[in-house]
């Protein structure tokens, strides 16, 4: 029998892609005419990151059928978790356009899309602003036009984008997040500006996904010893989709280094493991499960934070069968916390 | 305890360390601008020779960017991993709260599977005495 | 007054940590010319000209600089005769092999460039004489040492060459791979090598380092070695990654993989990761016959340097259990500045049974050595 999930707070769920064409409508009169010029409407933004129909991505029975977006997560979703919010975070291609305002245009449109289409048609929807990585300027510009607006809850970037996060080129962006109270989500994905890692790149997509936990350490590294949560001490910033059980073992690496490393980065005023446990947390699917459910445990007390663990189904991905969302083993004393009290507790815009 | 003369005032310059053994157990003294302290010569982390390490200043940042370095040729950084220690407490810069056998007096903290804690160098009583430096071991 | 510094003696150290295999022992050169001796005279030429060319921007010096002199040594391992750390082997036997009775040691040999030199002759000449100092210099006089097999990864053909030249001389005892290669080592361009080291009776051993001219993160490249330094363990699991998904492990089965000095916290997580994932894309990699950690259990050794340290001391034990008491090798990494000494490495009692198989055991018989 499932743990129940009734009123939970999803933090990631992904709704299919709006075709191009769909996104026109939502976008300026200057930038319809250019995509419009080149053809581009044509063009998927699907990303190699996540093809939508990889049996890891899509669910068998959340594959996409004749329903529409919304009725599509109504019906698989939103009623059989019996889920309060559903927070969407779109892959969208967008923001691996090399032109900057290109870019940004399309991630624009994307919002645009989101508000109209899911935001203002369920209640239960929320949604994270895509931006420009790349393009620090264009990024803030897009998270002050969309702050207002508290359905928006979060700002959404690749775990690997051109630079390694934590890098200054990168800080107006959270600087601007801490000053809207915007958590940053960082997802799983890359824009593959490089290989998946040092090694050059994989043959295969098996690779890619689970080298992405090795990603999102790397990203945490910069984040930390960049001293990003130094500077911005009240940034918070979200995990999603990276996995959960590879957390102790980084934990115990990243504070080994800093003991002996510390002065090459002396704004690192603490091991970063308890720099993370403050500033950052982390969606529960895929949790990357240990083979028996009485490890869980084991590994929760190494991670150390129950504060940090956020309730997802990473909706249409395939991680669980049914509504079965939580990993065996999770106490079941925690539950209502990942459910409701955590994701609270990070996304202010939700009370 | 007993009391040793380890050394006259003159023989260990200032920002330098001499390390002596005393009972059995070796022991690094040293001249901080004119002051004496003595670490026993043993890092808490994997039993390196602490006191043949670099003297070295605090390298700090409040702020990414910002570089300070201060207290002068006071840390201690161990030969190995690179820990950093005050030379006048013993305590190890990356775990300053982490007050286990601050004194030459052993404590065992329940729990801990080192009898000493493990970000903590022993610190050795010293004193100046007419031109002698005398340590309490 | 007493003014001597008490050795470290022999004497005082407790047996249960001497006889013990180490498992990583770097040895180094005196000069940047004692390879001259072993070098075809154009290469010679070569060397003090053009000179070694890696896949990075300074040409003599790492990007990453290490946070002790000499590029990250122990800082009481400088030989009183002068040199570098490493370089003379009798401050290495007062230091570690006889300190502590070593059985064996492992060298790892991370000098010359050999490795990941781009003018793949000048690479696959380097290696050679590299193999040739190894012997001349440490296992000849010190039998005790056992060289690595060093070859120029992208020149396949004299790679083999050399792999079959070694076959057969036990003092040599594994082939050096470099870890980060133009691609993932598990693609199947690099698969004549590695069918030569199984086909020879060589584990390969991959030792962190090194560049393959891709940034150390997937995410780019970092600014501080605070990052590289565990990006090393991203690259060791990135290789586990390729190693099983590629179908290594399916195409030649008695290949045998060491991975030094890449910690080993991450391996139980990324093993069920694998697991998980695979399952659902299984039918893309059908070459696969095999859960991807059965692969690891059977395949895959990991040694201990830099030893992890759990907040827990005891959660030690609950991962080592979780890997498999018998993947674990015992290394020092001597004499670089994260070095580990035996006897306070494991910050927990090891049960006896463990601690022989870690320290000796494993290693004797992964690599046939008599005991």
């Amino acid at each position: 029998m499932p743990a129940s999930t009734i009123q939970a707070i999803d933090c990631d769920v992904h709704p299919p892609l709006p075709s191009t064409r769909d996104l026109l409508p939502h976008i300026d009169d200057y930038w319809r005419e250019h995509i419009l010029r080149r053809g581009i409407e044509a063009d998927s933004f699907e990303t190699t990151a996540h093809p939508a129909k990889a049996p890891l991505n899509c669910r068998p029975d959340w594959r996409d059928g004749e329903t529409s977006q919304l009725d599509g997560l109504r019906e698989r979703l939103l009623e059989p978790f019996g889920l309060r919010v559903a927070i969407c975070n779109m892959l969208h291609g967008a923001t691996m356009v090399f032109n900057e305002d290109l870019s940004a245009a399309l991630c624009k449109g994307v919002n645009n899309w989101v508000a109209a289409e899911l935001l203002d048609r369920d209640p239960r929807l929320r949604a994270s602003i895509l931006v420009t990585p790349h393009s620090p300027a264009n990024a803030v510009q897009e998270m002050e036009r969309l702050a207002p607006d508290r359905r928006f809850v979060q700002v959404l970037l690749p775990a690997l984008g051109e630079m390694p996060l934590g890098r200054r080129y990168h800080w107006p962006i959270y600087e601007a997040a801490e000053r809207l109270g915007l958590p940053i989500g960082i997802h799983a994905g890359s824009m593959f500006r490089h290989p998946p890692s040092a090694l050059g790149w994989p043959s295969y997509y098996l690779e890619d996904y689970v080298s992405l936990a090795t990603g999102f350490a790397s990203a945490l590294n910069s984040l930390v010893t960049e001293g990003v949560f130094v500077k911005y001490p009240r940034l918070k910033v979200v995990l999603i989709e990276s996995g959960v059980t590879w957390l102790p073992g980084y934990f115990w690496r990243i504070d080994k280094t800093w003991r002996g490393v510390r002065s090459e980065t002396p704004w690192v005023n603490g091991p970063p493991s308890e720099i993370i446990r403050a500033h950052v947390r982390v969606t529960i699917q895929p949790f990357d499960d240990p083979p028996k459910a009485a490890q869980v445990q084991t590994i929760l007390e190494q991670i150390g934070c129950d504060d940090m663990l956020l309730f997802s189904t990473d909706y249409p991905h395939w991680h669980f069968e049914g509504t079965d969302a939580f990993p065996d083993g999770l106490p079941l004393g925690l539950h209502e916390k990942v459910m409701v009290e955590n994701p609270l507790a990070t996304y202010s815009r939700l009370s | 305890m007993t009391r040793h003369v380890v050394a006259t005032v003159d023989e260990i310059a200032p920002g330098t360390c001499k390390i002596v053994s005393v009972k059995g157990r070796e022991i690094g003294v040293f001249n901080v601008n004119h002051e004496f302290f003595a670490l026993i010569n043993r890092c808490p982390h994997q039993g390196a020779p602490l006191c043949t390490g670099a003297i070295v200043s605090r390298i700090e940042a409040p702020m990414p960017g910002e570089y300070r370095l201060t207290r002068q040729g006071e840390m201690l950084r161990c030969p190995w991993h690179c820990w950093e220690f005050d030379i006048r407490t013993g305590q190890s810069w990356c775990e300053p709260n982490s007050v286990h056998a601050r004194t030459y007096q052993v404590e065992i903290t329940p729990g801990e599977t080192l009898a000493k804690g493990p970000f903590a160098a022993e610190v050795v009583p010293v004193s100046v005495e007419r031109d002698y430096v005398v340590v309490s071991v | 007054m007493n003014a001597t510094m008490l050795d470290r003696s022999r004497a005082a150290i407790d047996r249960s940590f001497t006889g013990f295999v180490d498992c990583d022992v770097h040895p180094f050169t005196k000069s940047s010319d004692d390879f001259d001796e072993f070098l075809p005279q154009r290469w010679v030429e070569h060397r003090h000209t053009i000179g070694g060319r890696t896949r990075q921007g300074l040409g003599k010096a790492g990007l990453y600089p290490r946070m002790s002199p000499g590029v990250g040594q122990r800082g009481d391992a400088w030989p009183p005769g002068g040199g570098m750390p490493g370089s003379d082997l009798g401050f290495m036997q007062l230091q570690l092999l006889d300190l502590f009775e070593v059985a064996y040691g492992m060298l790892a040999p991370l000098v010359g460039g050999a490795a990941g030199e781009r003018n793949v002759d000048y690479g696959a000449a380097m290696a050679t004489a590299v193999n040739e100092w190894q012997l001349a210099y440490w296992c000849d006089p010190d039998p005790r040492l056992k060289a690595a097999v060093t070859i120029n990864l992208e020149n396949e053909k004299a790679a083999i060459a050399e792999i079959e030249k070694r076959a057969g001389d036990r003092r040599f005892s594994q082939v050096a791979i470099p870890p980060r290669g133009l691609e993932p080592l598990g693609r199947r361009r690099y698969w004549p090598i590695l069918e030569a080291c199984a086909a020879n009776g060589f584990p390969i051993t991959l030792h962190l380092g090194g560049s393959s001219g891709h940034p150390s993160t997937g995410g780019g490249w970092p600014s501080f070695y605070h990052e590289e330094h565990p990006s090393y363990a991203q690259t060791m699991q990135t290789l586990v990654v390729s190693l099983v998904c590629e179908g290594v492990f399916e195409h030649i089965p008695n290949l045998k993989v060491v991975l030094v000095e890449g910690g080993f916290g991450w391996m139980p997580s990324l093993c069920w990761r694998l697991d998980k994932h695979w399952k659902r894309l299984r039918t893309e990699v059908p070459f696969l016959k095999q859960a991807p950690s059965e692969y690891v259990r059977q395949n895959i050794w990991v040694t201990t340097q830099p030893i992890e340290e759990p907040r827990r001391p005891q959660d030690m034990l609950s991962l080592l259990e979780w890997i498999g008491i018998d993947r674990v090798l015992f290394s020092t990494d001597y004499p670089h500045w994260d070095q580990d000494d035996p006897r306070y490495a494991f910050k927990v009692q090891l049960p006896a049974e463990w601690q022989r198989k870690i320290y000796r055991d494993n290693a004797l018989a992964l690599y046939g050595l008599d005991g």
